[in-house]
């Protein structure tokens, strides 16, 4: 099972001839993601990694059969590319794309959502999913997952790779790790990959791995006390972050005094959820 | 990247939201000129990029050429909340009948922009939200079809705005609505606006908040920036493409990715107890190549308070031995004077620690885990001081 991505996602590249495109379709395809081809307006008729490239998603759906994109083109033109992949009818898009303009993004979230599209967009300033053993949609670095039941949730990128690697190395497999990105107005929330944890018969144990700003932990915290029965543990980076300043994430900012990671440890612990205050703690809490 | 009064109110002017037909002035000389040719009374506001700033004597009437003299003296070099003011605005004063609260704001959870208004204006809207919220009338709009006349009407009645001025709040509100969105803001507010004794609604005060992400397609506001608002280092670091936070503490941080770099802070925070903190936040994004860890370094140690260094680098696709001999390199060009503790994880982590000890640098000490690295680097900073 897992949730999101497995073996059989058909996964296109919208910008495989770029840089950063060329070289994660290697690494997706070294991994066992099924790359069956990719995008670039102007390029089609290439071929990158011995996969056909194609003009627009439209062509590349219809010959390939794809389901699902990952986009790695610049951020300025990165809500082009994620109106094209929902266009197209695809069922999971993976947004990597960094910086991306916020006015983009709430577009892009709100075509989703009042025009009822069956996409799931991920993303975008996010670093993809893995489905240890099967698919990794992005640019988590494959050595840091093994399979198992553990399925994790988070904001972040490098902190995720910490704790998925301590996990694996504390014989904790995981389910399917989901990187939803740190922007303010993220394609899919918490709560949403929650709910996919919960239903997914593979997991076990979910790790959530939140950050200062915004309310989405808090969010996080009323869904476990009320709809999940799977354990959870979790952490809150930023507890010695300062007021009202950007840290790194656009969405990592306390405004108004709201969105510390003291309020939202307070919020998951009264939820049941093991918070811990080192992330290296985090295996110990799911043993 | 946050706007000063004089810039928002600029802004709102040219969106064609009445504001006060005010001048900035760096000098005693200019504000006094200022005045003149405004006429009195005025008003001289301190432009720093912070709230308080009536609190803290940044904003006072002037009903004299004197009275100009005296406070923009006072005010033009004044300190508020750590910034010194180097500029004042000179506003022509208004009678004021009736003060509301204004704005557009980015409602994260929704994912929708949302107007706010409030008939309690003049004070800060946190203020009204924790003692009067229901005083608080928010509008959420679709920005696919963008803010509707009936949604700005609904607000004006909602906050027993009188029905006289309802056209003139319901411009205002849609203009507002398209700064915000034009400027690519995250918040544009109007705190207050007012109902002048003579009828007028007009924006007396205003402020602007730019999603930074956009800023590539907004040359004219990203030249805007005030460089003398932020330290040296941050206007380094940001030519370098590095995110960097200057923060009190005497423990720098560089880590690769900004989750993972507030982690870092947080556990030097955790494990230093009172006295020792985070120096900075600084996220030198994927890679870590070797010239970024040298621009990096050097911005982290031009913080005099800077005791001990703590690198945390999480070797993904890039692997911790090539970081490590970038740390070599970096530690060779900059040769700090402090001790840096290095922490790799990840792929071929072991290699990477094995290359910093055979290096046989006394002041480059490893760590295998963060918990130890933090600890580390904390007696580091003790043993320093």
């Amino acid at each position: 099972m897992a949730i999101l991505a497995d073996k059989n996602t058909k996964l296109i590249v919208q910008g495989i001839t770029g840089r950063e495109g060329r070289f994660h379709t290697k690494q997706m395809i070294e991994y066992g993601t099924n790359v069956v081809g990719g995008v670039t307006p102007g390029k089609g008729g290439e071929w990158v990694e011995g996969k056909p490239v194609f003009d627009t998603v439209k062509q590349a759906v219809e010959v390939t059969g794809a389901n699902a994109s990952i986009i790695f083109v610049p951020g300025p033109f990165a809500a082009d590319a994620m109106f094209e992949a929902i266009d197209s009818g695809l069922d999971l898009v993976v947004c990597i794309s960094d910086p991306v303009p916020l006015w983009d993004e709430l577009k892009v979230f709100n075509y989703l959502k009042t025009n009822n599209k069956k996409t799931r967009l991920i993303g975008p300033n996010c670093p993809g999913l893995l489905t240890p053993g099967q698919a990794k949609i992005g640019i988590i670095p494959g050595m840091v997952g093994k399979p198992g039941n553990v399925g994790v949730v988070s904001k972040s990128g490098t902190l995720t790779y910490e704790v998925v690697y301590a996990l694996s190395n504390a014989g904790l497999g995981q389910s399917t790790c989901v990187g939803i990105g740190g922007d303010p107005v993220p394609g899919t929330n918490f709560v949403e990959v929650l709910q996919m944890f919960e239903d997914d018969p593979q997991t076990e144990k979910v790790v959530l791995i939140g950050e200062i700003g915004g309310r989405a932990e808090i969010d996080a915290a009323e869904f476990i006390k009320k709809h999940m029965t799977k354990p959870v543990a979790a952490f809150i980076a930023g507890a010695s972050a300062p007021p009202g300043t950007r840290m790194g994430h656009a969405g990592a900012i306390i405004e108004g005094g709201e969105g510390t990671a003291a309020q939202k440890a307070e919020a998951l612990k009264a939820a049941g959820v093991r918070v811990a205050d080192n992330p290296e703690q985090i295996p110990n809490l799911l043993k | 990247m946050n706007l000063h009064e004089h810039q928002a109110k600029a802004l709102f002017g040219q969106a064609g939201i009445p504001v006060p037909s005010g001048k900035v002035a760096t000098t005693v000389d200019e504000a006094y000129a200022s005045a003149q040719e405004i006429g009195l009374p005025v008003v001289i506001k301190a432009q720093v990029l912070t709230g308080g700033r009536g609190k803290a004597g940044g904003v006072k009437v002037a009903k004299t050429l004197e009275d100009v003299k005296t406070h923009a003296g006072n005010i033009l070099g004044m300190s508020i909340k750590g910034l010194t003011v180097h500029k004042v605005l000179v506003d022509p004063a208004s009678n004021i009948a009736q003060e509301i609260y204004l704005a557009v704001a980015m409602d994260r959870a929704a994912g929708r922009p949302v107007l706010i208004s409030s008939s309690e204006g003049g004070v800060e809207i946190e203020q009204v939200a924790h003692d009067k919220p229901e005083a608080i009338i928010r509008e959420h709009i679709d920005p696919l079809l963008g803010l509707h006349d009936y949604q700005t009407r609904s607000v004006a009645s909602a906050i027993n705005l009188p029905r006289e001025h309802w056209r003139a709040f319901s411009e205002i509100a849609l203009k507002l609505y398209q700064c915000y969105v034009e400027n690519d803001a995250m918040l544009t507010e109007i705190n207050p606006l007012v109902v002048t004794k003579e009828g007028v609604v007009m924006a007396l005060d205003g402020k602007m908040v730019i999603d930074d992400n956009s800023l590539y397609r907004h040359k004219e506001i990203a030249a805007m920036r005030d460089l003398t608002a932020e330290d040296e280092s941050e206007t380094q670091a940001r030519q370098a493409g590095i995110a960097y936070v200057k923060l009190n503490g005497q423990i720098g941080c560089m880590v690769n990715g900004a989750g993972l770099a507030m982690t870092t802070m947080d556990m030097v925070k955790l494990y230093g107890g009172e006295g020792i903190g985070p120096a900075n936040f600084l996220d030198i994004g994927g890679g870590a190549q070797a010239d970024k860890v040298v621009a990096a370094l050097r911005i982290i140690l031009s913080d005099e308070n800077v005791k001990a260094v703590l690198i945390n680098i999480f070797g993904g696709i890039t692997r911790a031995d090539e970081v490590a001999r970038g740390m070599i390199q970096a530690y060779n060009e900059v040769k700090p004077t402090v001790p840096i503790v290095i922490r790799l994880v990840g792929t071929n982590a072991e290699e990477g620690r094995k290359i910093i000890e055979e290096a046989n640098i006394p002041q480059l000490l490893t760590a295998a885990t963060l918990t130890e690295a933090a600890q580390k680097a904390v007696e580091a900073a003790k043993g320093a001081k």
